[in-house]
């Protein structure tokens, strides 16, 4: 018989704990089918990261070392630095990644660590609550702005993607979302090249994932589902920087 | 045996390489030693200096409120360590930069210790190696104290002298040797 | 062969200590003065197919720290005070997930910015815990370039041994002031890792490494864990003595001004003083055994004299090991004030004429 569909081998067959609506379950899901379609499930060290997906090793069948707040590019750095023969990737939220560990995730990328980062950009920090983080957008109420994000007081959020595009050493730069069925396949992909950009030693590895946090947006599944919408007028969504594509071209052209 | 010494003088006189060269032959002679620079913004153009301490036994401070032997490169360092010196210590005095005739109770220091002066900036200055004063005066330190030999010393220059400065060996050693035969013609030891 | 004998900086030492251990990599940020230590290591350790990376700051050379000795890998940083204060975060993860890391303080003045004088101001940071929760490092107080080389060198077996963080506890005059090294092989243990290392799940279920747990009950666990490991380490206490029954003062100090104390101990003993010296290099654990058995065995009635280069603290834990049972007397020199042996001599004078003054 044909399977078309499976469960992937590198999920954990455990029950998620994130809200009703979150798309970390679906990033943890496309994560791990990528790891089984690359066949590295044996030779993968995850670095966790704190925030909701802070239990990621709860879901994820491969090595996990949990690093403290912000800093899982570095702890992934050093796990590659002495470990190169390992795939190493992080997987952070935007409080963590953009804000108390921005230094750490620029200068790995500034370094073109070969590793591979996974953002999931949901605009809030979730497990603490729903306080505003660097990529709240401006009018958004979170807990810590009760009036809506003013950006004369506050800036206006980050573009990652892009800042990291920019960087000689990075080799893989994309913004993708999982509110369709079609972005979930370009999701995966964007992942599946990310991963390719550390496998073959080209270098920074980065994907932004919106994902959507009811609870903290205070809106129901499909209200925050449709609302991702939105928020691809601020980050919008696309590959802001692919060497793997043309090293891959370049050597089938070989 | 222990001999307490200081280097001192300008930065740039060579006074840290100095002592860790007389540390580094000293080792070799089967010594212990320390060798502490001071550090820090003395290091530049102010007063530098260093301590050296050899001895047969283990030593344990590698600093001394009072030494016993003295290599004085400049004035402000003879005002600051001659007072500082062991009863019937030893100092070598750079002549060029320290007259008696400019120093109070000359006389009277004399008595206390023993002084050798000599003029370690003009002999290296007549090699045309000016910047090396500081050999000269090691060379009149081994001349005094024996502390290490010749072969000890030039084993102790060529371990010091990284691999690109190969070629200051054979100026360096005539240098020292100057120093050395300054003391053996002018001082009986 | 042969071993050979050479004239080092103590934070060569260290970093040879380190080669001799097989450390296969290093992550450091520049601070003065412990700079000659990721100068060297970035000379030496690529020629040997170890890594060396400069870090963005210590906050980050710390948990690429923590990143390689996930992996299994023999690896270290090496700061000064402000440095380490930067580190104290990744410290207690470190402390936590269990991993055997080598860390090295060359001491410098503080608080605050301070200044690049020798100091010992970071005693407590190093001993009673430099991050937050209830976690230790086993801190070894070298006092010369031999010891810096062996206990180094060591830090990485004991590290393996505990599955802890080893802290090197030096200074700025141990670190800059050159002394004859004896670079003996030296005897390092490998523990085996692959009951927890992190190296790929090839032929084995995956594992993690983890320092959150919610659920009470998992967190006591894990603390108490922690606990029975620290008590463990008593076995590997190291101190030196040097104490006759008949002396009734005991000075007790640690690293560099140890050196200084002990010059002044010896010269009063020709002097025909009745003076012992005592010297912790375990820091923690503290030995407060030894100290204990000092007042023991002796006859008179004791006092403790601890010179410290700050303003009185390992002196607490002085206190502690003595129980109120003698009297314990701080000699604090903060930074830049570094006595003379003479200096020191004095105080203990002080303390002996008092001692026989109250006899009258």
């Amino acid at each position: 018989m044909l399977k078309f569909f499976e469960f992937p081998k590198s999920l954990k067959n455990t029950r998620f704990h994130y809200c009703p609506g979150c798309h970390h379950s679906i990033a943890h899901r496309l994560l791990c089918e990528v790891i089984d379609e690359l066949g590295i499930q044996d030779k993968s060290l995850g670095i966790a990261s704190i925030g909701c997906s802070c239990f990621l090793y709860f879901y994820i069948d491969v090595d996990i070392v949990e690093a403290p707040h912000g800093r899982a590019c570095a702890a992934a750095t050093g796990a590659k630095r002495a470990r190169p023969d390992l795939v190493v990737f992080t997987y952070q939220g935007d409080g963590d990644f953009a804000s108390i560990g921005f230094n750490e995730s620029f200068h790995t990328a500034l370094r073109g660590e070969k590793i591979t980062a996974i953002m999931i950009n949901n605009t809030v920090y979730g497990m603490t609550g729903g306080q505003a983080s660097p990529t709240t957008v401006p009018g958004q109420k979170t807990t810590t702005t009760p009036e809506g994000k003013d950006p004369q007081y506050l800036g206006y959020p980050p573009k990652i993607a892009e800042i990291l595009a920019t960087l000689e050493s990075v080799a893989f730069s994309a913004r993708v979302a999982l509110n369709t069925p079609k972005r979930i396949i370009d999701a995966r992909k964007a992942i599946k090249n990310a991963f390719l950009a550390q496998i073959n030693n080209l270098g920074f590895g980065y994907v932004e994932i919106l994902s959507a946090c009811p609870i903290n947006w205070k809106m129901d599944p499909v209200s925050a589902n449709k609302h991702i919408d939105k928020l691809t007028e601020i980050f919008p969504l696309g590959i802001f920087k692919d060497k793997v594509s043309e090293s891959l071209k370049s050597k089938k052209g070989d | 045996m222990k001999l307490e010494l200081i280097i001192s003088g300008f930065g740039g006189q060579g006074v840290l390489f100095a002592g860790n060269l007389i540390a580094q032959a000293s080792m070799i002679a089967n010594y212990n030693v320390t060798y502490l620079p001071v550090y820090g913004p003395e290091m530049r153009g102010g007063t530098c200096n260093c301590t050296v301490i050899i001895s047969k036994k283990s030593i344990a401070s590698p600093i001394v409120a009072r030494p016993s032997f003295l290599i004085i490169m400049n004035y402000p360092s003879f005002i600051k360590f001659v007072p500082k010196l062991k009863k019937a210590g030893s100092a070598i005095i750079n002549s060029d930069f320290v007259k008696p005739e400019n120093i109070e109770d000359f006389e009277k220091l004399e008595k206390k210790y023993k002084f050798y002066f000599i003029p370690v900036s003009s002999l290296a200055e007549s090699l045309n190696t000016p910047l090396l004063a500081n050999l000269c005066a090691i060379g009149a330190f081994y001349q005094i104290t024996k502390v290490f030999n010749r072969k000890q010393f030039e084993k102790a220059l060529k371990e010091i002298l990284s691999k690109g400065k190969a070629h200051l060996f054979e100026p360096n050693l005539k240098a020292f040797e100057l120093g050395a035969q300054y003391i053996k013609k002018n001082y009986k030891i | 062969m042969k071993t050979k004998k050479i004239l080092v900086k103590g934070v060569e030492a260290i970093a040879l200590g380190a080669l001799e251990a097989e450390c296969k990599c290093y992550f450091g940020y520049p601070i003065t003065p412990q700079n000659d230590i990721p100068e060297f290591m970035a000379r030496e350790l690529p020629k040997r197919g170890g890594v060396f990376l400069q870090a963005e700051s210590e906050l980050a050379a710390i948990n690429m720290l923590l990143g390689a000795c996930a992996t299994g890998t023999r690896a270290m940083t090496t700061s000064s005070s402000p440095g380490i204060s930067l580190m104290c975060e990744g410290f207690s993860y470190i402390a936590a997930l269990e991993l055997p890391a080598v860390i090295v303080n060359v001491m410098r003045g503080g608080p605050g910015l301070g200044g690049i004088e020798a100091s010992q101001g970071d005693y407590f940071q190093a001993v009673k815990g430099s991050g937050h929760g209830d976690f230790h490092f086993l801190v070894l107080a070298p006092y010369n370039a031999q010891e810096a080389y062996e206990l180094t060198a060591k830090a990485f077996e004991l590290a393996e041994k505990y599955r802890n963080p080893i802290m090197i506890l030096s200074d700025a005059i141990l670190g800059q002031m050159k002394e004859p090294l004896v670079l003996k092989k030296l005897k390092i243990k490998k523990y085996p890792k692959d009951d927890w290392a992190l190296t790929g799940a090839k032929g084995r279920p995956s594992r993690f490494l983890r320092s959150l747990f919610l659920d009470a009950q998992e967190l006591k666990e894990m603390n108490i864990k922690l606990m029975k490991k620290y008590k463990a380490m008593q076995k590997d206490i190291k101190f030196e003595s040097d104490i006759s029954e008949e002396d009734n003062i005991i000075v007790v100090a640690f690293g560099s001004i140890a050196r200084i104390a002990k010059e002044a101990v010896n010269n009063l003993r020709e002097k025909g003083y009745s003076v012992g010296y005592f010297r912790p290099i375990t820091l923690f654990p503290f030995p407060e055994k030894p100290i204990k058995k000092i007042i023991e065995k002796a006859k008179k009635p004791l006092k403790f004299i601890v010179p410290e280069l700050n303003c009185g603290q390992m002196i607490e834990d002085v206190r502690l090991a003595v129980e109120g049972r003698a009297s314990v007397i701080s000699l604090p020199y903060p930074p830049s004030v570094i006595p003379f042996p003479e200096e020191i001599e004095k105080e203990i004078k002080k303390c002996l004429n008092s001692l026989s003054s109250r006899k009258v």
